[in-house]
């Protein structure tokens, strides 16, 4: 018998971890990565030609993100690496692939989605004006090109990385305006006893907190995000909040970063039919997975943010954990002692996620409260009362449905962006839990696939 | 949830383009109905397919049929009470230069077309690419039907049941039927839920799982399920008003293209895909997308810049010579039928409808419908 076919989709902390494992073991991997470099979003790294240190890219995680580099360099040779490649499908048992406008079916026996997250949305009317952000994108522009979104930047939402972007912006020189968090300050101290099960990362969290403060950033808790204020030919000016005391105020900024923590990127894991659950805590519909990663279909496996926002230290962990879990279903050789103690870092970070969800939790309640004329779905230019009118005269009351009579959701993001919000937006109209609104269904190509694509002989 | 529901003049079962204009056109007649879907109405075929609201190249004896869906079409927005994106703007068959025998049967089939009262301009390949520029090199000519056109197929079906609703029909989705008979006089219909409809009348548009229904009066119907491959683009200005497709004996190239007012360009054709109605699944295949944009690239090579965004399919009935099953049961009164369209029901559907409602009511119809009769398959071996 040849050598399996592995594919890794993904080469951030849960790909390169989980390829190390496998080339530890004998295999020589596919890695398929969307990136132009290995290190995903979170250790992204610079273009060649940059350089700067890592203190001044990744700060306190600086250690983390050269020893991934470093594992994933010392890889060289024995895997099959495709940087800049698009995963546009997967049926078959094959991963379908497009990269230089050439497509490639590849076959595997074995397959593992470590495919990240990107921000969770919630809409706020005016956002659709230039110079709105998501918090990622805010964070990419200065990790990757060394710029900032504007010279005097707002930053609303919540979650961790609310107050790392913005302590990045400040270290970097650039002006932030605000960090206006939806959480309120008591979810934070209430989630205490979880984020312990961290101490480390909540002691930077708290340092980020602090740096934010002594260099003069106002930092406002339980506030409620009105309205990006702006024009069409100016785009953001600025933006019209409630603050924690009820009190509706505005402050000047020329750009918006805007993200509540993050989303997992499962549309690969629905085009490989994996079955999905509703999770209550954070409202999302995620892949299912055994402790291990092992998904509802053989030979699919999950790690990483891909499968549930556990964070990169976890993805490095459930990373190598799926590709374990690979191992075993092969027939080969796994250390038991290092599956038990992978098993038992995983809980801990679970449970400091769970922490973070109900200290920063989804606002969902602002979806029921944005005005009709918000934008809701900016591909397709779909309004929170375009969509409630659906609700109400066509009696569209699961996502789909919504998505059929409106367009929510049918542009070329198919609802990365606005399916989570849509689908509140939907339950609040229609008075039922979001649950029974239900999810998207994925549809292929994920991204944009180039009808001049040219396809390599079979 | 269970026991008897109060009795109809007509059930329907099956809640697509077919059952839900027949709703209303029997309401309009005065007729009491009750229509039942399994899921929700317009989610299978008449949902998903490519929205074409083409006459030219369909069966010269289904053109009366055709003819009277186009003055329903025509009037759509204000008999349903909705926009349902209804362009009548006209639509295209081309053919290969090296297909030259196509161009024959076009110029045919338009002299043909004529005498049934649609009326169609053939046109060189030249001719048509300074009317169209957007057409490739390899069109030798054309075939250009003004008065045909394309809509939005998620709205119609479902703007069907709101009006049908509206003019005194009950409509009950996610409802499954588990068995239908005929019990004295009447029909009876037991759903999953427990309930029981009895009406004098049974009327089966179901689709792709109309021979489920079929089989238990008797009446095997040799339908086999497919899935249509669909796929659009990203929005880009609105120039191309009309719909295109190839005419070609051979399946692979049968790729067709329309672009929605929004600006979306919307691809089908070229092969269909596998459907699973026992699962309510059906699936594009990847090697399915690719031979489309091949030959749509063939087709109209402008449009090669382009990206597509999605790809969706849905549950179609095909039966062998691609003709529907529509009309009355040869076996047991007051049992009709109108399911299996092969792809190809979109347009005439509101047809389809008024002429089942006028043929309930009042026992025949103008309208021919010999060919299409349940009963013209061998028997199965």
């Amino acid at each position: 018998m040849g050598q399996p076919d592995v594919i890794i989709i993904g080469a951030g902390p849960a790909g390169v971890r989980a390829a190390e494992a496998l080339v530890g073991a004998g295999l020589r991997p596919t890695i398929i990565d969307e990136g132009r470099r290995a290190g995903g979003q979170i250790y992204r790294r610079q273009p060649e030609n940059f350089r700067r240190p890592y203190g001044e890219l990744y700060g306190t995680e600086a250690g983390r993100a050269k020893a991934l580099h470093d594992g994933f360099d010392a890889l060289a040779g024995r895997v099959d690496y495709r940087p800049e490649t698009l995963v546009w499908n997967i049926a078959d048992r094959h991963v379908w692939t497009a990269a230089g406008g050439r497509q490639q079916a590849l076959p595997f026996d074995a397959l593992l989605l470590c495919t990240g997250a990107t921000d969770r949305l919630m809409p706020v009317k005016g956002w659709d004006l230039a110079g709105t952000y998501s918090l990622g994108g805010a964070q990419v522009a200065l990790k990757a090109q060394a710029c900032a979104i504007g010279r005097r930047v707002a930053f609303v939402g919540t979650g961790p990385l609310l107050y790392l972007v913005a302590a990045q912006y400040v270290k970097a020189g650039a002006g932030v305006a605000a960090v206006l968090d939806t959480s309120p300050f008591a979810a934070r101290v209430a989630a205490l006893p979880k984020l312990l099960a961290q101490p480390g990362v909540l002691r930077d969290g708290v340092a980020l907190t602090l740096a934010l403060k002594r260099a003069g950033v106002a930092l406002h808790a339980g506030v409620e995000p009105l309205e990006v204020l702006g024009d069409a030919d100016a785009g953001v000016t600025g933006l019209r909040f409630r603050d924690g005391r009820g009190r509706e105020r505005a402050i000047g900024a020329d750009a918006v970063a805007l993200g509540y923590h993050l989303r997992p990127e499962t549309q690969l894991a629905d085009l490989a039919r994996c079955a999905f659950a509703f999770e209550p805590k954070t409202r999302q519909w995620l892949p299912e997975r055994d402790g291990d990663g092992r998904s509802s279909v053989p030979g699919v496996y999950l790690a990483g943010d891909g499968a549930r926002i556990l964070g990169a230290r976890s993805a490095e962990a459930t990373g190598r954990l799926a590709a374990l879990a690979v191992l075993a279903d092969l027939g080969l050789p796994v250390d038991a002692g290092e599956l038990a103690d992978l098993r038992r870092q995983v809980a801990g970070y679970a449970r400091f996620a769970e922490g973070l969800a109900e200290a920063f939790p989804w606002p969902a309640a602002q979806a029921g409260k944005l005005p009709d004329e918000t934008v809701l779905c900016r591909c397709e230019n779909v309004t929170a009362g375009d969509l409630r009118r659906t609700v109400r005269e066509a009696g569209a009351k699961e996502a789909n449905r919504a998505k059929a009579f409106s367009r929510v959701g049918m542009g070329r993001c198919q609802g990365r962006y606005c399916g989570q919000a849509a689908a509140e937006v939907v339950a609040a109209e229609a008075g039922v839990p979001v649950e029974q609104v239900g999810r998207l269904r994925g549809q292929a190509p994920v991204k944009p696939l180039p009808i001049a694509i040219e396809e390599d002989a079979p | 949830m269970s026991g008897h529901q109060p009795p109809s003049d007509v059930l329907v079962i099956g809640g697509g383009l077919m059952g839900t204009s027949a709703a209303l056109f029997l309401r309009q007649r005065g007729v009491s109905v009750t229509l039942l879907e399994s899921d929700l109405v317009g989610r299978q075929a008449s949902g998903t397919n490519f929205g074409n609201v083409r006459r030219q190249g369909r069966p010269i004896g289904q053109l009366p049929l055709a003819n009277r869906a186009i003055e329903i079409w025509r009037n759509a927005n204000a008999l349903l009470g909705s926009d349902v994106e209804y362009l009548q703007s006209g639509h295209i068959r081309v053919c290969y230069r090296e297909r030259p025998e196509m161009a024959d049967k076009m110029e045919a089939y338009a002299a043909e077309a004529r005498h049934a009262g649609l009326e169609l301009e053939l046109l060189s390949g030249n001719a048509l690419r300074a009317r169209f520029p957007f057409l490739g090199p390899e069109v030798m000519a054309g075939s250009y039907s003004a008065l045909d056109g394309h809509a939005n197929p998620r709205l119609v079906a479902p703007a069907f049941a709101r009006a049908a609703i509206r003019a005194g029909a009950v409509v009950h989705e996610n409802t499954k039927v588990t068995a239908a008979a005929k019990v004295g006089d009447d029909f009876e219909v037991a759903t999953a839920d427990g309930r029981t409809f009895r009406a004098t009348v049974l009327l089966v548009t179901a689709g792709a799982w109309g021979p489920l229904l079929s089989a238990q009066f008797g009446e095997p119907v040799p339908l086999v399920a497919r899935g249509p491959n669909m796929s659009v683009t990203e929005p880009v200005p609105y120039a191309i008003a009309p719909a295109v497709g190839v005419m070609t004996p051979v399946e692979e190239e049968t790729v067709y293209f329309r672009q929605v007012a929004r600006g979306n360009i919307v691809l089908g054709g070229s092969t269909r895909g596998p459907a699973y109605p026992d699962l309510v699944r059906s699936y594009v295949l990847p090697q399915n997308t690719l031979s489309q944009l091949r030959q749509l690239r063939r087709l109209a090579p402008a449009l090669g810049k382009l990206n597509i965004i999605r790809v969706w399919s849905g549950i179609e009935g095909y039966l062998p010579d691609s003709l529907p099953v529509m009309g009355p049961s040869a076996r047991v009164s007051g049992l009709y039928y109108a399911f299996g369209f092969s792809g190809s029901g979109f347009q005439i559907g509101p047809g389809v409808g008024a002429t089942m409602a006028e043929l309930i009511a009042t026992g025949s119809t103008a309208i021919p419908i010999d060919a299409y009769r349940v009963d013209r398959f061998p028997a199965a071996a």
